[in-house]
């Protein structure tokens, strides 16, 4: 942290201290969670919000001009490495890039973190989009914003960045009528006579209700619900949803759980030209489904809450009634969430396992950027097992404790090194603040780096890495081997991994 | 034993812990429980493999009535005979090399390979492949179920994932199975050099070595880098590895470049984990184009596998190696409106080495859609499984790694397993 700053001034009062301090940890634990961790300056000026005026803010960000796309190449903020033009709209490493940056620099981190939890749940990878259509048309499908494209169209992401905190019934339908994901599961080939079961299954099996909640015989009658579903090609320039009515099948659709609100099970024979209601009916039976709000609440408790304890019953019950009464607004189910005792208490803290994206955010907003390239982070994140825009399959990533492989943690390790030699300097300078001592250097390094209390073993590691080597001088050239050194093993260090 | 990885999470990380012996010792180890060479490598095809575009039954004309668009025609498939019921049965064109190991002998095909109501999830199928449990697919894996029957300490590098993950295949309670996709990714490097860089190396191994007995999930991650350090010299040695052929430059193919390698260097590993994936073709699977998905797919599979066979063949260890593939699925018979094939039932597995007893077992399907026709099931669309899947395994457990396969399954399996050695 600057030395000088205000939150310094404030520490000189020891009980002032304290309560700067147990206020600071629970700021830096929402952040980790609503958003990717924060540098000092963030979590000052969310300190002086106070906690419940920091979570509307994270929730109500549409009041935050999103700007954030416009700072990428400017001084200050972490590097992007451009091969030629930089074109996040159609290239795909360069959407990555574009995506770490936002990660790192949006202010509204909440967006960011919803963003891509919808990327997961809603799966859809990048190679399969460009093995159909091409390179340049698969980047951007996944993640183009309308007001870069020729034809405005708008890809995936920027689709999970609208409804990030918005209504899930929407997003649905939006997702069923959604380029890549018809392209994704094959929806553009679904038709009368030859229908194509692979997105009306995973519509029921993991975008909404969940397995052995449905029976075969209904993911062949949404098979046939979605016929006609399927893509146009205007001026050939672009591909965007075509409801093609002479494709639809019109005969009535049974199911095994109710579609309507009378308990009716079967959606009528429509004509074709009325026929695109049947989906719109099915989409909105299946948000409305008794299995999907519980559902939606334990992913989202881990995803915000504990992956190590199981979910608290009483908590997802509440969360799903907030589900089915706001009629499947998010918003009012994240702020119960964020505001439920459950979320603030001690033991639920670092009790989450980062996803790498949140592992390389945090370590960049807390180790530092300037001068960092976040092109250096994509090769070692597909090592760690998160290539974003390439989930490895529409299940989304295996999260939690699969994320941990002695190779995965090597990766991890390996970008705690390379990320601390890069900062070296800037280390080194916000390390004089420490330099009366190795037990200072450390102290002063695990505050920055927001990691859980570290155990007397492992304490006791770093602070022998910290004194090895010779006598302590507090030299600069010390402080430039030591800080880099010590943030390399902290951020490498398993009590880091938890958030 | 019915132990989920999350209680093992919760409760089993004292007993986990001793499958981090000190390194020294770690050689010794393995090769104490090398007595047997033998190792196992198994091949997951992940998406559900159209076994009907992989082992042709080329007479059937139902075969060509229900694929009108992707069928393989009968003139362009390596034959390969008949099964016990004469069905005259043909390998996709890719599948060259495949057929030399069939003709050696060294390549057993089991027909209709699943279990009853199979399941279409990707998800809830991978699982119950991998847990051997259709009932219960959670938990430990059936080879993590075998790893934590081998006597105490279990050397670190015993099972080894190419796979960025840890497949539940090889969960384990007791052995910490390390990922080593690539083997110059799986080195320790610091921001400085010299003898610092050796005290952040002593300093992480013992951050690495607190495994609190209060916060299972602190140790799980803690025990992922302490594998790590227990591997890392012996995995740089594997880095050394001169084949005897060229290895395809795909991520498949350069995995079992680094099994072989392992294998040669003699680091100690039984059981491999490979896996390829692509094979969910729901649509353009144009199985005749030469760039159709299910034409690269095998192209892929079979350069990759014929450069194992061949490397393994010249270095001498084909007879200590067997290779067992499996799916999550089959996919269904008849094609869809996008010259694809959605998700089916029973499908094929193969099994490959210098021990296998090679040919065709079970019998392929007859396709005839009728309800009455007892190789199919689900109105006749898919095809209905004859091998009970954990009998494959049972076999493998009993007659390749020496093991219990009662103990590991949890019931008895062995009646009715092909007898491929």
């Amino acid at each position: 942290m600057p030395a000088g700053s205000p939150t310094m001034q404030r520490r000189g009062d020891p009980i002032e201290r304290e309560r700067v301090r147990h206020g600071e940890h629970v700021i830096e634990h929402l952040l980790r969670r609503a958003g990717f961790g924060a540098g000092q300056d963030e979590i000052d000026d969310y300190l002086q919000l106070g906690f419940s005026e920091a979570i509307q803010q994270l929730l109500n960000y549409e009041n935050i001009p999103d700007d954030v796309d416009q700072l990428i190449g400017t001084p200050g903020y972490v590097s992007v490495t451009a091969r030629g033009e930089f074109l996040p709209r159609t290239v795909i490493n360069d959407a990555r890039q574009r995506w770490l940056f936002r990660l790192i620099h949006s202010r509204r981190p909440l967006q960011e973190k919803m963003a891509l939890f919808w990327h997961n749940h809603f799966a859809t990878a990048y190679s399969k989009i460009s093995g159909a259509l091409g390179a340049d048309e698969g980047g951007r499908y996944m993640a183009a914003k309308p007001t870069e494209d020729p034809n405005q169209v708008k890809g995936q992401i920027e689709l999970f960045r609208q409804y990030a905190v918005g209504n899930f019934r929407d997003l649905l339908l939006a997702v069923a009528k959604d380029t890549a994901m018809l392209v994704w599961l094959d929806g553009r080939t679904n038709v009368k006579g030859r229908p194509q079961e692979n997105f009306a299954r995973e519509l029921m099996e993991l975008f909404t209700m969940g397995v052995d909640t449905f029976a075969e015989t209904d993911v062949y009658a949404g098979a046939r619900v979605f016929t006609g579903w399927n893509l146009a090609h205007p001026s050939n320039a672009y591909f965007t949803f075509s409801y093609v009515a002479a494709q639809h099948d019109t005969t009535a659709k049974e199911f095994t759980f109710p579609i309507y609100s009378n308990g009716s099970k079967v959606i009528p024979a429509r004509s074709a030209d009325a026929g695109m209601q049947d989906g719109v009916d099915l989409i909105n039976a299946v948000a409305a489904h008794p299995a999907t709000g519980p559902r939606l609440a334990r992913k989202l408790y881990q995803y915000f809450i504990s992956e190590t304890s199981e979910p608290d019953s009483a908590l997802i019950v509440a969360l799903a009634n907030t589900y089915y009464g706001s009629g499947f607004e998010m918003k009012p189910v994240l702020e119960r969430l964020f505001l439920s005792p459950q979320f603030v208490t001690a033991e639920n803290r670092y009790a989450r396992y980062s996803w790498p994206a949140e592992f390389v955010a945090r370590s960049l907003k807390e180790i530092g950027w300037i001068g960092f390239s976040v092109n250096d982070a994509l090769g070692p994140m597909s090592n760690m097992g998160q290539q974003l825009f390439e989930p490895p399959d529409v299940a989304g990533w295996d999260l939690g404790t699969n994320w941990f492989s002695s190779g995965s943690m090597l990766t991890r390790m390996n970008f705690a090194s390379q990320l601390a030699t890069n900062q070296k300097f800037n280390l080194r300078d916000t390390a004089r603040a420490g330099r009366s001592s190795p037990e200072a250097l450390l102290s002063l390094m695990l505050d920055r780096l927001t990691a859980a209390p570290f155990a007397r073993e492992p304490y006791q590691a770093l602070l022998d890495y910290a004194r090895a080597g010779g006598a302590w001088t507090g030299s600069d050239a010390q402080l430039l081997v030591k800080a880099a050194g010590l943030a390399h093993l902290i951020v490498g260090s398993g009590d880091y991994q938890l958030v | 034993m019915a132990i989920t990885r999350r209680e093992f999470v919760r409760g089993g990380v004292a007993a986990f812990t001793v499958s981090f012996a000190a390194p020294a010792f770690l050689s010794d180890l393995a090769r104490a429980q090398g007595r047997s060479r033998r190792n196992l490598v198994v091949l997951y095809l992940s998406g559900g493999n159209d076994s009907l575009s992989m082992v042709i039954p080329y007479n059937d004309s139902q075969y060509y009535a229900r694929r009108p668009g992707i069928a393989i025609p009968a003139a362009s498939v390596l034959q390969i005979g008949t099964d016990r019921t004469g069905i005259a049965l043909g390998l996709h064109p890719r599948l060259g090399g495949l057929r030399t190991m069939f003709n050696a002998g060294r390549l057993a095909l089991i027909q209709r390979t699943g279990y009853a109501n199979s399941s279409r999830s990707h998800f809830e199928g991978t699982d119950i492949w991998s847990t051997a449990d259709p009932r219960s697919p959670q938990g430990n894996g059936w080879l993590g179920r075998y790893l934590d029957t081998l006597p105490s300490p279990v050397d670190p590098l015993t099972a080894w994932s190419t796979a960025g993950v840890i497949p539940r295949t090889l969960q384990a309670n007791r052995v910490g199975v390390p990922s080593i996709p690539t083997i110059q990714g799986y080195a320790f490097a610091s921001p400085n050099s010299g003898t610092d860089a050796q005290s952040a190396r002593d300093s992480a191994t013992r951050i690495a070595s607190h495994l609190p007995v209060d916060q299972p999930h602190l140790a799980f991650v803690n025990a992922s880098s302490q594998a790590a350090f227990a591997t890392l010299d012996r995995v740089a040695q594997v880095g050394t590895y001169a084949p005897t052929v060229n290895y395809p430059n795909n991520g498949f193919a350069l995995a079992l470049r680094t099994i072989a390698g392992a294998m040669v260097k003699g680091v100690g590993t039984k059981v491999f984990w490979v896996q390829t994936g692509g094979y969910d073709t729901h649509a353009g699977q144009n199985p005749n184009q030469a760039n159709g998905s299910y034409t690269t797919l095998m192209t892929t599979l079979n350069d990759g596998l014929f450069a194992f066979y061949t490397d393994l063949l010249n270095q001498g260890l084909l007879n200590d190696t067997l290779v067992l593939q499996f799916s999550e699925f089959g996919r269904r018979i008849s094609e869809n409106g996008s010259q694809g094939t959605d998700h089916g039932a029973a499908s094929v597995m193969m099994a490959i080495g210098g021990g296998v007893r090679g040919g065709i077992y079970g019998t392929a399907p007859n396709l005839r859609g009728t309800p009455d026709n007892p190789t199919l099931e689900n109105s006749g669309n898919d095809v209905h499984y004859e091998t009970d899947f954990r009998s494959v395994y049972a076999k493998v457990i009993d007659g390749w790694l020496g093991g219990d396969s009662v103990a590991v399954l949890g019931a008895d399996f062995r009646a009715g397993a092909p007898a491929m050695f």
